[in-house]
């Protein structure tokens, strides 16, 4: 789950991190009222889930109210890359003295924690990545270890963070650390990190991704949830625990496993056609989130065929069937369907499909021959 | 030969009484696999269709010899599983449970690497290993593989190893093995070991990899593959047509910042020789033209 800003900063504040405090609000007056509190100069964040907010005009300095008032009308509404802003942030304007960058992430390959700091700040890391290399430290933390204060203090050193600054950014990347392992997240991102003209060092961003399968040992999260805002269909999926995305095509998508429906997708592409979605039934999935998959499918207008493609490993084949046959007691799907079905209890699926076999519900023996079914049949649009 | 596991792998399943443990354990066992033991804490005595039940790893392998382990645990059990095993001196640990925090899945690796290097652990979040004819553990159905050889699978999505292994069967090409390696964050079998060991593994003679986008792990077995593998490999990569920023099931599954593309590991594959697929059924289909080539 990626948070947004103002989310990133409530986690941060858990585990002692510092940030600026302020306000979130969602209408332009009640950005007024929320600048006046924070102070002038104040800050307007746009809070939307996507990078470059500051480029597409995001993030404004305001003065006083009628600025206030003017760039919080401005910002609330925008679309940045397809992000519609519905929130601001407020917060006092801080006074930097000079910016930094730090994140914690998993490094897969190596199999243990990275921890990027750089003395330049503020900008993205890729460049600094490529124009100034020596301003980056990077370094590995072994999960057995966790990092020492030793380490933080030579990472600093290291990165080149100029030396008034040094001990508090080490205190800030021992608590950004605690956050990243006892809260459970994928990335913590804080660009800039500043240190302000009183010496102070301060997370002036927070870009947190917190790791969903730990959600059962942080039941505080749910607040963050709450806050999601998801397209109605998203929304609806994953409350009913599936695994979908939005997508523009016609061809509606399910099957079993994140690389299966990947595939699928790729095979309904070359035979021509284009997705509606992806949707992954996840493992073991039984006769209900069929059910469920369907009917969230069926309140896609745009979808005029959906291809079933499911092969069962943990996930078993009568289950799978049952899941339609109950899609079609309970809903009324007016969509055609092609279903391809094999793997574990692949015969008493098809048992089950037999007595629902129709124009509107096909079985094919093949993976690419039931997309260029579903293909042809979304194309005749007859639903 | 198969790698990994043989007709003589002794087997033990650490949750063999819950719903899952029981299908797949048994499933396992009417394929041929000798799962000799179950392990759950506190059933030590009772049986699960005749197998006997331990409360330990520990007892249940100093019983019956074995050397494998089968996990079928909910998430918050699983990491404990997994060291408990490689503590009592497993040598193969097979995890196929989804969704561990990636925190445990990086202190088991860091575990395993320090205190037991002689553990290799596959998966989590996998479908497991089939060497067809020989031994099955995990949640493969055994009847879409076929035994004889030549080809080994490597695959980093559940349901696409399913997809290959159907592929090949239905034309008539065996496998030797099938691996499972799972898409988690933190996979304790990748790409390369299973490359090296077919390369080393003289019944194989060809190697299918199924991969999908994001992460860095298909252009590193790409590296690999040019440098040591001398078998030809065909390979498909999952996820051509996935929008950009968008989690597609698995947490390794996400195409960022222009990095972890399928474009950028098919052209760094094929600039190792191998010979990339559109899609699993072409995959299987190529694969079909090197082996009647053999």
């Amino acid at each position: 789950m990626d948070l947004f800003e103002y989310q990133g900063k409530d986690f941060f504040a858990r585990y002692g991190v510092p940030t600026s405090s302020g306000v979130l609000v969602r209408d332009p007056q009640a950005a007024v009222d929320a600048a006046a509190e924070v102070g002038f100069p104040a800050v307007i964040k746009a809070q939307v889930q996507v990078g470059g907010r500051g480029k597409a005009g995001g993030v404004k300095l305001v003065h006083n109210d009628a600025e206030a008032l003017e760039v919080a009308t401005a910002i609330l509404g925008m679309d940045i890359k397809g992000h519609t802003v519905h929130k601001v942030w407020v917060e006092h304007a801080s006074d930097i003295a000079k910016e930094y960058y730090v994140s914690f992430t998993l490094d897969r390959g190596v199999k243990q924690y990275l921890c990027l700091l750089s003395s330049e700040g503020g900008v993205e890391i890729e460049e600094v990545a490529k124009t100034h290399p020596d301003a980056i430290a990077r370094v590995h933390i072994d999960p057995l270890e966790g990092l020492t204060d030793a380490e933080a203090e030579r990472v600093v050193a290291e990165a080149g963070i100029d030396e008034p600054a040094r001990v508090g950014v080490a205190k800030v990347l021992m608590q950004l650390y605690q956050a990243f392992v006892e809260g459970d997240a994928d990335l913590v991102e804080v660009n800039p990190l500043i240190i302000k003209t009183d010496g102070k060092v301060h997370a002036l961003d927070a870009k947190v991704t917190l790791d969903d399968s730990a959600s059962y040992r942080h039941p505080e999260w749910e607040a963050y949830r709450a806050d999601m805002e998801l397209d109605g269909r998203e929304a609806l999926a994953r409350s009913k625990g599936l695994n979908y995305i939005g997508l523009d095509g016609t061809v509606g998508i399910i099957a079993n496993g994140a690389g299966l429906a990947m595939a699928t997708l790729d095979v309904v592409s070359q035979v021509g056609g284009r997705a509606a979605n992806f949707l992954d039934l996840g493992g073991g999935a039984g006769a209900d989130a069929m059910a469920n998959a369907l009917e969230v499918i069926n309140t896609d207008e745009k979808v005029q065929a959906v291809f079933i493609n499911i092969f069962g490993g943990i996930t078993r084949c009568d289950e799978v069937a049952k899941g339609i046959q109950e899609a079609l007691d309970r809903v009324n799907l007016t969509f055609p369907m092609v279903i391809r079905l094999d793997g574990t209890n692949a015969k008493e699926g098809h048992e089950i499909l037999q007595g629902l076999l129709s124009d509107q519900i096909r079985v094919e023996k093949t993976m690419v021959g039931a997309a260029a079914v579903a293909v042809e049949l979304a194309k005749k649009g007859e639903r | 030969m198969s790698i990994f596991v043989d007709e003589n792998t002794k087997v033990i399943v650490q949750g063999l009484t819950g719903n899952q443990g029981r299908f797949h354990g048994l499933r396992n066992r009417d394929y041929g696999t000798k799962i000799v033991a179950g392990v759950t804490p506190g059933k030590a005595g009772t049986d699960v269709d005749g197998i006997p039940i331990f409360d330990s790893v520990k007892e249940a392998a100093a019983a019956t010899g074995a050397t494998a382990s089968f996990i079928v645990v909910p998430p918050r059990f699983a990491a404990d599983a997994i060291i408990e095993a490689a503590a009592a001196g497993i040598a193969f640990v097979v995890c196929i449970t989804e969704f561990i925090p990636a925190k445990d899945e990086a202190m088991v690796a860091s575990v395993l690497r320090r205190n037991y290097p002689g553990t290799r652990l596959l998966g989590p979040n996998c479908p497991g290993i089939i060497s067809p004819g020989r031994c099955n553990i995990g949640i493969t159905s055994g009847d879409i593989a076929l035994a004889g050889g030549p080809v080994g699978i490597v695959s980093r999505s559940g349901t696409l190893t399913y997809q290959a292994l159907y592929e090949l069967s239905q034309k008539g090409v065996g496998q030797t093995t099938c691996v499972g390696i799972g898409g988690d964050p933190v996979p304790g079998t990748n790409f390369i070991d299973c490359l090296a060991a077919f390369e080393a593994d003289p019944e194989t003679k060809a190697v299918l990899m199924i991969g999908e986008i994001g992460g860095e792990e298909e252009e590193k077995a790409a590296a690999f593959i040019k440098e040591h593998v001398t078998k030809p490999v065909v390979a498909y990569i999952a996820g051509v047509t996935a929008p950009p920023g968008r989690k597609m099931g698995h947490a390794g599954a996400i195409v960022s910042g222009g990095h972890g593309t399928a474009q950028g590991k098919m052209d760094a594959l094929r600039e190792a020789g191998v010979v990339v697929a559109l899609n699993p059924t072409e995959a299987g289909d190529r694969m079909v033209e090197i082996v009647e080539r053999l």
